[in-house]
């Protein structure tokens, strides 16, 4: 691990003037991902502006009937939360698909959406990544590329991003609150993360010196017609090679309201609200799922050892809305995905 | 404000197995080496060094965490508990006893971290199952596999120590 300035922040005007002034710095919450990325050398950060004591950990209604999860709630505060077991058990079970739960315990919701890809090739710096060092170019095409995406890759880099709790946000079309020295925003979820393109350093849209304070989730409720299935090399504690998050709404046998978004496949979680839209007005049957999920996939280009990912997600789309259909969502400590 | 500094030590205080430390590490220090090189509580130990084993699982408040991921000064004022900080006055944690009856272990390298897992996931009470435990101890790798043993350990705790390991499997 290289030496670093460490800063410990008491408010969030405190942390962002921290990084403001030290251009290669990074934020440090949880650590779960960066002090690994430092120990490989490939976050090389020349401060650490600690941000664990800042009031960011709570979890609250908003006025406009959703909730607000601060950055620094953990992973397992957010996936045990009751009220988010509740109104968005489909957010609690992603996340318990997720890692370990010593790493949730650690892991904070601000993090997630920040960890970067688990591309063998970005985490071995004796080996070329565009992610990791702009230029040098990308060992996993042509090269081990098992578990890297088929949707909306580029030339510079085919990495995924490995977050099972994004793709539940990105389905309930979660709003990601930054604070920075410009002042407040609010991201729309779909516009957090961004494709490679040939900026793959960049693995989203927030600005330089900018801070997550909070995701915020709107109304609404799908009860039990939702799912999240993970599908993996093991039964648990792996990354996804393709995930599902899905909801849907039927009003008199026809499918009034459908969200479905993948993980495992992409620089991020991927939706297609045409294709939802398309699905409205439907009956909730196998056959419409299928030309869903093929449509879904139209534009899928394997690259060589991930060609297996196309057909596996087709069918885990099939399967999952299948299980939102049903009311019969996927619980994460059983492992037949049924 | 903010305590910038540029000093190589940071003073912290941390309370381990019921001590009061008052320590000036490095910011680089990991709990874990910190447990290890500086105070020797060695029974956490480095297995990976990445956070994917299990086997460096201390609680921390109460919650259990990969040591080997945490920058000791981000927890100034926690306080730890480690394997070494669960028996009490030379009485094995039931969790201790139960591994021990069970004979959940082979080697034994992975033990002190799936002890002081098992002890965090008796805290969640999240898990009532065989299914939930097995799920709950994913986190833990023991390279030996004695899971079967190691679970029927934990669940003779969580159910108070009324199943036998024919009714657990």
């Amino acid at each position: 691990m290289n030496r670093f300035d460490y800063v410990r922040a008491n408010s969030v005007a405190d942390a962002i003037a921290a990084l403001a002034g030290s251009p290669n710095s990074k934020f440090l919450a949880g650590g779960t991902n960066l002090v690994d990325l430092m120990k490989y050398d490939v976050a090389r950060p020349s401060r650490i502006v600690d941000i664990n004591r800042l009031p960011l950990k709570e979890i609250n209604e908003t006025v406009a009937g959703g909730l607000r999860i601060g950055a620094l709630a953990t992973n397992s505060d957010v996936a045990w939360n009751p009220q988010v077991a509740k109104r968005y058990p489909l957010l609690s079970s992603a996340i318990l698909a997720g890692a370990s739960a010593q790493l949730r315990n650690a892991a904070t919701t601000g993090g997630n959406l920040l960890q970067r890809t688990r591309c063998y090739y970005f985490y071995d710096s004796s080996t070329h990544c565009n992610k990791r060092l702009p230029g040098s170019g990308c060992g996993a095409i042509g090269g081990v590329n098992r578990i890297h995406a088929i949707l909306g890759s580029s030339d510079a880099c085919i990495a995924v991003h490995p977050s099972d709790m994004c793709v539940a946000l990105a389905a309930l079309d979660a709003e990601v609150e930054v604070e920075g020295p410009k002042g407040k925003r609010l991201i729309p979820f779909a516009l957090f993360h961004r494709l490679p393109d040939q900026t793959p350093e960049q693995d989203n849209t927030l600005e330089l010196g900018e801070l997550i304070t909070a995701v915020v989730l709107p109304a609404g409720d799908f009860g039990p017609h939702h799912t999240y299935i993970k599908i993996r090399d093991r039964l648990s504690y792996a990354f996804a090679l393709i995930s599902v998050a899905a909801a849907l709404k039927t009003e008199d046998g026809i499918i009034s309201e459908v969200r479905l978004a993948m993980g495992g496949v992409a620089h991020k979680p991927w939706r297609d609200r045409a294709l939802e839209e398309v699905l409205r007005g439907k009956p909730p049957t196998e056959a419409n799922f299928a030309g869903f999920a093929r449509d879904f996939l139209r534009k899928a280009q394997g690259r060589g050892q991930n060609d297996f990912k196309i057909e596996l997600g087709r069918r885990t789309i099939v399967r999952a809305l299948m299980q939102a259909a049903r009311g019969t969502p996927q619980n994460q400590s059983d492992k037949v995905v049924r | 404000m903010s305590n910038s500094t540029a000093a190589l030590t940071i003073p912290i205080v941390l309370t381990i197995n019921g001590t009061r430390h008052e320590l000036s590490l490095p910011p680089w220090v990991t709990l874990l080496d910190l447990l290890r090189e500086r105070l020797h509580l060695s029974g956490a130990k480095k297995g990976c060094d990445q956070g994917q084993c299990g086997a460096c699982t201390v609680l921390i408040d109460g919650h259990r965490i990969n040591s080997c991921l945490v920058l000791a000064v981000s927890r100034d004022g926690a306080e730890i508990t480690t394997i070494e900080g669960l028996a009490n006055a030379g009485e094995l944690h039931p969790l201790q006893a139960a591994f021990i009856e069970h004979d959940a272990f082979q080697c034994g390298y992975c033990t002190p971290g799936q002890i002081c897992s098992a002890v965090g996931l008796l805290h969640e009470a999240h898990a009532g199952s065989r299914q939930e435990i097995r799920e709950q101890m994913s986190g833990n790798i023991c390279r030996c596999g004695a899971y079967t043993n190691i679970a029927d350990a934990i669940q003779e705790v969580l159910e108070g120590g009324a199943v036998s390991r024919e009714a657990a499997e």
